[in-house]
């Protein structure tokens, strides 16, 4: 039998605010001795009350309409009720019944694969949470700490549709909600260091069945590499099940990394009743619409127009258009290239050609943190226009802005690179080259015309990559004429 | 055998320590006694009465805030701090063994408030642990006795507090009323108490019991001193999301002006005069409507047909909400862990089997009960819905009257154990005060004579932040009645 997995994606992500979601401490921990970034509230220190960052419910809605979502004229924070030493009030202010944002979508397949059609995935609800601290086991094995810095971080939740089908399709929409979280610049949406969370529920059916199977939960995974393993993992073992002939158990399963698979961490008879109710010491909040519309003209160009814009007006492949838009800070350097300068094409080539090379080799990841901007590209672009330098030389002056930060101009000048375009000049190399290489021009006199190639080389090696290479092509093509006929 | 209380002509014939603030600040401003002698004499008279009435939980040498507040009306007068009431490096235990070494990292804004008015904090009072109680017998360190006879409960759960002024110890102390945990120790202790308009009064650092139903107010001498006190307390919190930014007058200004009895609509609701109420309680309450009628007060009926759920609708709510509130005290953070525990589990459950009494228990399982799945419909949802009709009612009653008249309890303060193996009972005499948390208006109690030689309390419940014109009615009152003037013979 065939069957198909329908996965919903559960993905927490913290907010860079820069205090908490509930009182005002700092939410940049990270680094910090633990429980120095905590006041009586966030360490739930009894009669604390809570008082809402107004910058977290700004962030929800600009989340909320970047993912299409209708966004709620009234919400209001509910408890969450459970036991955990992380935990410190021992229940977590969240939303339950009136979250901020609903039914939204994104859409995935845009082009990157070509060939393959766009596809919108579903977005149930947002809501807003405060996170809560970490425990830390003692290397003896019995003592246990808790370090609250965390304690209090916002997070927005972010439920998906049962919408996904495969797990490529589960990461791509995960890199398609992180380009855009990062593109309205919410969140870093870093899964290494925990800024953002994924949970899936993964059920399989045989393939046209419209009723959802026993669904499974899968935690722990920490990496987009890992959601992708980790859900294939679980796609194969439930097959396996359903085949056996035995029933799905419905469950929360830890993902493993080291060993790839998932591993039963508790059944539905021990989930939790979280007895939700409405947070008392928070009243409702009222958005007004002029509120959103506010946060709405706020939204910069997201990566779904980009592309369209890029493959359509400028004329880009559908490739290097969903590279260009897939990352808000090479889209941003390219906008404000393209804004000086109307060869799209070879600023997209320098930009994914050596460019994104040479970050790689340093390990930058994004362009704003190395020392090239978009002036450097725009006056060496220049530069290769005029004939100052040539493109192979351009690659050096490349290499040395990201080392030095310094001007094309100014390189180019103390490294001696002026592209050298003086006939005589070069005509004088040319006789240099084609008197020390009588068996390449014999051999070229004879009819073999890759000589040339070979000469060229010559030349330029000579001129250290300096000379024009047009007008050495074309003058020697003329001397070798003259040779022949001689 | 002498009389247990001793009645005053007035404030002149009283000794120091029962005399009004107001009267204590003209005496400090005229320099007749000191702030140092008044704080050294209220700690005296702390110390010295503990041993019998176990008011305070600790003493502190009060003084301590003298620099702040120079001119204002509290500069220098001895209060008193219900032990809920949090307060930066002194012991603050809510009546729990649970929290009995627990020294708060800040102060709640009440205490902020009367620190920068320059009071002289003398103490912790004792209370009903987290204020879950009507007797203070549910106290971790022991009972509160009633000053007027010490084999009889204070009430509670602000017991501490309400024995605190009524055994002249404090000029002024504060406690928190979520049922009537202010008013009905200061009806059976002979003292003024309010609870202010939920809202009026910041939270942050009350311990909290019930979220939506906790409000901090004054016990005091008298009405003026009431209003006195709200004026030092009341006013919208920026750390406080529920705190009220209606604007506050100065009430004892208001109060002070004196206000015109005639005409003013006092309504008595039908409901509050059935049953089961003690005939010296009905008759010291009639003698007083009597009284307003006498001072051109136009009595009127009006009708709470849905009191009946009050009791119900308050223990749903206001344990599903302690059930919550509670959960923090699990042993990992602060305040009491148990000593031995097997894993994580255990030691949640014996540290809170073992650091929570009785009726604290008693209550988290009934609040955890309401809030379960499957239960949450018929229990909290529908008690919330009963709440909203019992709000609604308050309005019908103000479209009619300007302030509503009822006893503050069904009886005068009962024998220790007499109630506590029936906690139902104990309950049910919180039936006047209960509804007052649940529609959020302001309510407050001032004696109105003795039944059986124990003091009665006359309610005056107003609609929301209408506190001034409730006060100033209780000092009309109190300027031509003189059950203030009696106090306990200690």
């Amino acid at each position: 039998m065939k069957y198909e997995a329908v996965i919903g994606l559960e993905v927490h992500v913290q907010l860079s605010t820069n205090t908490k979601i509930f009182c005002p401490c700092s939410t940049r921990y990270s680094g910090n001795e633990p429980n120095t970034s905590v006041c009586e509230v966030c360490s739930g220190q009894p009669g604390v009350l809570p008082v809402l960052n107004a910058e977290v419910l700004k962030r929800a809605v600009k989340t909320g309409l970047a993912l299409n979502c209708s966004i709620a004229k009234r919400t209001k924070f509910d408890r969450k009720n459970y036991f955990y030493p992380d935990l410190p009030k021992g229940y977590q202010v969240s939303q339950f019944d009136m979250p901020i944002c609903e039914k939204g979508y994104i859409v995935v397949n845009d082009g990157l694969a070509e060939g393959k059609k766009d596809k919108k995935i579903g977005i149930t609800r947002i809501h807003m949470e405060e996170d809560a601290g970490k425990n830390v086991h003692g290397a003896d094995g019995k003592s246990s700490f808790v370090d609250y810095n965390r304690a209090g971080v916002p997070l927005l939740e972010i439920v998906s549709e049962p919408d996904i089908r495969t797990s490529s399709e589960a990461k791509e929409y995960l890199e398609k909600l992180k380009t855009i979280l990062k593109y309205i610049d919410v969140s870093d949406c870093n899964m290494e260091d925990g800024s953002l969370r994924c949970d899936a529920n993964v059920s399989v059916r045989p393939a046209g069945e419209t009723k959802l199977g026993t669904k499974v939960e899968i935690k722990n995974m920490n990496s987009f590499r890992g959601v992708q393993k980790a859900i294939d993992y679980e796609i194969e073992r439930q097959i396996k099940v359903c085949e056996s002939g035995s029933k799905i158990t419905q469950e929360t399963r830890l993902y493993d990394e080291a060993k790839a698979v998932t591993l039963t961490m508790r059944k539905k008879e021990e989930a939790f009743d979280y007895r939700y109710f409405p947070e008392p010491d928070l009243p409702p909040y009222d958005i007004a619409q002029k509120d959103i519309d506010a946060i709405r003209s706020t939204l910069p160009e997201l990566p779904d127009a980009k592309f369209s814009r890029y493959l359509d007006e400028m004329q880009l492949s559908a490739y290097d258009a969903s590279l260009l838009a897939g990352n808000p800070s090479l889209a941003a350097f390219f906008d404000r290239c393209a804004a000086g300068y109307k060869n799209y094409k070879a600023i997209t080539n320098w930009l994914l050609g050596d460019i994104s090379k040479k970050m790689n080799e340093l390990g930058i990841d994004d362009i704003f943190d190395a020392r090239i901007r978009p002036e450097h590209l725009l006056e060496m672009l220049a530069l290769i226009d005029n004939g100052t330098i040539s493109g192979k030389i351009a690659k050096t002056v490349i290499d040395e802005i990201f080392a030095s930060g310094e001007k094309p101009a100014k390189i180019i000048e103390k490294l001696g690179l002026v592209q050298i375009s003086d006939d005589s000049f070069i005509l004088n190399i040319i006789n240099e080259v084609v008197a020390e290489n009588p068996k390449s021009i014999s051999d070229y006199i004879s009819g073999k015309e890759a000589a040339v190639g070979f000469l060229v080389g010559q030349i330029m090696k000579k001129t250290r990559g300096k000379a024009n290479p047009r007008i050495v092509n074309e003058m020697l093509i003329t001397e070798l004429a003259k040779l022949k006929n001689a | 055998m002498s009389e247990n209380y001793i009645k005053y002509a007035n404030y002149k014939e009283m000794p120091v320590h029962f005399k009004p603030a107001h009267e204590i600040r003209r005496m400090i401003d005229a320099k007749e006694i000191s702030e140092a002698e008044l704080t050294k004499m209220a700690v005296e008279r702390a110390s010295s009465s503990n041993g019998v009435l176990n008011a305070f939980l600790s003493i502190s040498g009060g003084g301590a805030e003298l620099a702040g507040g120079k001119n204002s009306f509290w500069a220098g007068i001895p209060v008193a701090l219900k032990d809920n009431i949090v307060t930066k490096g002194i012991k603050t235990t809510a009546g729990s063994k649970i929290l009995e070494n627990y020294t708060p990292i800040y102060d709640a804004t009440v205490v902020q408030k009367l620190k920068n008015a320059g009071a002289s904090i003398i103490g912790k009072t004792n209370m009903d642990e987290f204020a879950m109680g009507s007797s203070t017998e549910n106290s971790a360190f022991g009972v509160t006795k009633n000053p007027w006879d010490i084999t009889r409960v204070p009430g509670g759960s602000s017991g501490g507090s309400a024995v605190a002024v009524a055994s002249g110890s404090a000029y002024m102390a504060l406690g928190s009323d979520t049922g009537g945990s202010i008013r009905q120790p200061a009806a059976l202790c002979g003292v003024c108490g309010m609870k202010p308009t939920y809202g009026r009064v910041s939270r942050y650092g009350l311990i909290a019991f019930a979220s939506s139903l906790d409000q901090i107010g004054p016990f005091t001498r008298d009405a003026l001193d009431m209003a006195h006190a709200l004026d030092a307390i009341c006013g919208h919190d920026p750390k406080d999301s529920t705190s009220s930014a209606a604007p506050a007058e100065s009430f004892s200004d208001f109060v002070k002006k004196g206000m015109d009895m005639n005409g003013v609509k006092i309504g008595i609701p039908d409901e509050y005069f059935g049953e089961g109420i003690e005939q010296g309680v009905s008759d010291r309450v009639k003698e007083a409507i009597g009284q307003f009628e006498k001072m051109g007060a136009k009595i009127v009926s009006v009708k709470l047909p849905h009191t009946k759920y009050a009791i119900p609708v308050y223990y749903l709510i206001a344990t599903a909400e302690a059930s919550s509130n509670l959960s923090r005290f699990d042993g990992v953070k602060y305040g009491f862990r148990a000593a031995e525990f097997k894993n994580l589990k255990d030691m949640y459950m014996k540290t809170r089997d073992e650091g929570f009494g009785a009726e604290v228990k008693r209550r988290i399982i009934l609040g955890t009960y309401a809030l379960s799945s499957g239960y949450y419909d018929a229990y909290y949802k529908t008690a919330q819905k009963a709440r909203t009709k019992i709000k609604e009612d308050f309005q019908d009653a103000f479209s009619r009257a300007d302030l509503i008249l009822s006893p503050v309890t069904p009886a005068a303060a009962f024998k220790i154990g007499e109630k506590t193996a029936d906690p139902l009972t104990m309950y049910m005499s919180d039936i006047f005060t209960i509804s007052a948390n649940l529609a959020s208006i302001p309510a407050l109690s001032i004696p109105c004579g003795l039944s059986g030689g124990m003091p009665v309390g006359l309610q005056l419940s107003g609609n929301y932040f209408q506190e001034g014109k409730m006060l100033a009615a209780a000092y009309e009152f109190q300027k031509r009645t003189d059950h203030h003037l009696c106090v306990a013979a200690v």
